[in-house]
């Protein structure tokens, strides 16, 4: 007995298998207990509910969606706004965070103090207070009837921003912004990947020119496809009695999320970003001094594009987890996918059916970001003997 | 042109003149940088200083006089900030609550100091510290009136959570770290598995499912308040997080550490007590503390699912018909609260990261 007790094999086979059978265990208990009580008050098992219809309003939807409409609806439309939002304020946050992280390393000290203030100011909050802050400031701006269009075509008010827009159908906006994501990617891969080192500069210029024209032929022709009939085709918000028409209405929920999450993710970023461009070697910049290039020309052709490189991989984490953090929206109830999704368990009863959902839509759409970012970064990363850091 | 100008004018000795304007006039190109953004930032400030200091009005009670002001309304600071401090903790009792939290901030303060730098002695003072808070806290004995955790709030609720977040999420955090780092293959790929799929998870869903869901799933004598619950949740959440970055310090080892610890005999535990977890823990350092400042951080998420931290007692001050026109003077309260903790912490964290010298051994 103590002989196979001390089997090293034998040992180790048990300890794995009581490890993850205890595991197991755990998780079918909870299961079973859950379903047991789901039951007693009267809930069926089953995803069964997706098919039936909400009866609950969604403020704010990319996509049709009425009260009559199934679950399974409102669950893509929350997925869809999370998405929506994300992608704004990312691409906002990596703006910001971009030129802030610049202002810090540039050498002029007026700019590195406003940088480092930005920076220490919006980091050391958080962010559900910044968004709370947002929100309450907008809501604050005066009611439609007093605000004056800026510009003639913008209005600050009370009851949501409203920009000019184009008349043009959800979905058609939807196939622009693929194209156009469609052309940037092959735009990027036919720069970087290995399969057209072969050819010249100048050839691989033409054929993303030739890429570009494609976008641009499509969008257009997408436009013109998707066109409400029978409206301008520029939409401009106007002042009708005590509101405003026309236009694109920006909820303040939206707003203030987006204001909140890209400044948020922007004081992050711009840290990543000094960190990057301090460790390029300082020979690099003066060599390229030495060489004659301006500071213009050492800053874009020689320093930023080494720094995103050095920063890609510690830029992707940051994506994911400011990803996550657009969940905060529900403070404000924007409603996202997390809101959807708790409502529906408040409405439906569906607990334990929803919280798997919820966590396979973020599980999905978290290793969807880092997968794709990821293969950017092997695709643009220093390869080989490039620059050792 | 840079360079010659970036030479201070009288030789070796830089005269302040010539710092200032190596820094912030070196050439053309910044001097007109530099003139622009500090119109900008004067502008600002002197904006900032009139709504917050000129235009202000200060002392209690003075609402009317609020209404008729330009600038901010520092008066409802002073008339509510109780509310915002010790939430809906009895009025005479919030003493207590005043003390505990200065307890936890000197614990805190105390574990800055290198003398406690071991695991035994960050223990004790850490344990002991929060066992004060939470007498102090609840009361029921030595004369103090009980004081059940419904109605604790404010500051206080923040920093209840936060300790006890800590306090347990760093141990699991090991336990965690060491799972994910077995050598046998089934208990590490197991534990990889529910790190990443917890890390990939946004915090507040996680703590609505601990707090709204999980009294579907548990047996009755499990369920427990809702406040532990939570506090369960955020530590599993907190101890994903640290249990990658203990790895991280674990890997930057180098192997020699560990294979000389086998040739000597020692056996595992001896092995991780005293010669790698020492090792790691100095090499993690500088992100265990930006994960300590995140926690304290995102313990605001809880207002969302319905507790009255100090983020949603803040709320509360400005939330009555009386002061409903001062909310931006309580969030900026509440904003200030959070800054000094976590830029304090932050402050601290860089300059150990400069005294250790992580990474130059």
């Amino acid at each position: 007995m103590i002989a196979i007790l001390k089997n090293r094999h034998v040992r180790d086979t048990s300890f794995q298998a009581g490890f993850v059978g205890a595991l197991i265990i755990l998780i079918v208990a909870l299961v079973v207990t859950g379903k047991s009580n789901l039951e007693a008050q009267g809930l069926t098992s089953g995803f069964d509910f997706l098919e039936r219809s909400t009866g609950w309003r969604i403020s704010f939807s990319l996509i049709d969606y009425t009260t009559s409409s199934p679950y399974w609806l409102a669950l893509v439309v929350g997925l869809l706004n999370s998405v929506f939002l994300g992608a704004i304020s990312l691409s906002f946050a990596t703006f910001i965070g971009v030129a802030v992280g610049v202002m810090r390393t540039s050498g002029n000290g007026m700019a590195e103090l406003i940088g480092t203030t930005f920076v220490e100011i919006f980091r050391n909050v958080p962010l559900i207070l910044q968004l709370l802050f947002w929100y309450s400031l907008l809501l604050s701006l005066p009611s439609p009837r007093d605000a004056e269009p800026i510009l003639g075509a913008f209005a600050f008010t009370g009851r949501g921003i409203y920009i000019p827009g184009l008349n043009i159908t959800g979905l058609s906006f939807f196939l622009i912004v693929l194209a156009l994501v469609a052309g940037a990617s092959v735009s990027l891969w036919l720069s970087t990947a290995d399969r057209f080192k072969a050819a010249s500069v100048a050839v691989r210029r033409k054929w993303k020119f030739y890429a570009w024209i494609v976008t641009a032929i499509v969008v257009i022709a997408t436009i013109w496809w998707g066109r409400l009939p029978e409206t301008a085709f520029f939409s401009i918000p106007e002042h009708r009695g005590l509101n405003y028409r026309e236009g694109i209405r920006v909820s303040p929920e939206l707003f203030a999320c987006i204001i909140a999450i890209s400044i948020y993710g922007a004081a992050y970023i711009a840290e990543i970003i000094r960190s990057g461009f301090n460790a390029i070697p300082a020979g690099q910049g003066e060599a390229g001094h030495a060489l004659g290039l301006s500071r213009w020309q050492i800053f874009t052709r020689i320093r930023l594009p080494l720094a995103i490189r050095i920063v890609m991989p510690t830029l992707i984490n940051q994506y994911v987890w400011l990803f996550k953090a657009t969940t905060i929206g529900i403070a404000i109830s924007f409603t996202d996918f997390f809101m959807v999704v708790s409502t529906a368990i408040n409405q439906s009863g569906q607990t334990l059916e929803l919280i798997a959902i919820l966590m396979g839509g973020f599980l999905v759409i978290n290793y969807s970001i880092a997968w794709v970012l990821n293969r950017v970064n092997d695709a643009i990363k220093l390869k080989g003997t490039q620059l050792r850091i | 042109m840079s360079i010659s100008n970036s030479v201070s004018h009288d030789g070796m000795r830089t005269s302040m003149f010539g710092a200032i304007r190596k820094k912030y006039f070196a050439t053309r190109t910044d001097i007109i940088v530099s003139s622009v953004l500090a119109v900008a930032v004067v502008w600002l400030l002197v904006n900032v200083i009139d709504w917050a200091f000129v235009n202000a009005v200060f002392g209690a009670g003075k609402r009317e006089e609020c209404l008729a002001a330009e600038g901010a309304c520092w008066s409802v600071i002073a008339s509510r900030w109780r509310i915002v401090l010790f939430g809906l903790y009895p009025f005479e009792e919030q003493w207590r609550s005043g003390v505990a939290c200065l307890i936890m901030v000197i614990v805190a303060v105390l574990s800055c100091v290198p003398y406690f730098w071991n695991a035994k002695r960050l223990t004790v003072l850490w344990l002991s510290g929060f066992g004060i808070f939470y007498v102090l806290m609840r009361g029921g004995f030595l004369g103090l009136t009980p004081v059940f955790e419904q109605n604790w709030g404010g500051l206080a609720l923040t920093v209840f959570i936060f300790a006890a977040v800590c306090i347990l999420g760093m141990p699991l955090a090991i336990v965690f770290a060491l799972l994910r780092r077995s050598e046998l293959p089934w208990i590490s790929r197991t534990m990889g598995l529910i790190i990443d799929t917890i890390r990939s998870l946004p915090l507040l869903t996680i703590m609505f499912t601990f707090a709204i869901v999980s009294p579907f799933v548990l047996p009755d004598w499990a369920i427990g308040d809702k406040l532990y619950r939570v506090i369960v949740g955020y530590a599993i959440f907190f101890a994903c997080y640290q249990a990658e970055i203990i790895r991280g310090g674990i890997q930057a080892l180098p192997a020699g550490q560990e294979e000389a610890a086998k040739a000597l005999g020692m056996g595992y535990w001896h092995r991780v007590g005293y010669i790698v977890l020492p090792q790691a823990f100095r090499n993690a350092l500088p992100p265990t503390i930006n994960q300590i400042v995140i926690t304290f951080k995102e313990t605001s998420l809880v207002t969302i699912i319905g507790f009255f931290d100090v983020m949603a007692s803040g709320r509360a001050a400005s939330g009555n018909a009386e002061w409903s026109f001062a909310h931006v003077e309580v969030y900026f309260f509440v904003a200030l609260i959070f800054f000094v903790f976590v830029f304090s912490l932050s402050r601290y964290g860089a300059y150990l990261e400069r005294r250790l010298g992580v990474g130059r051994r």
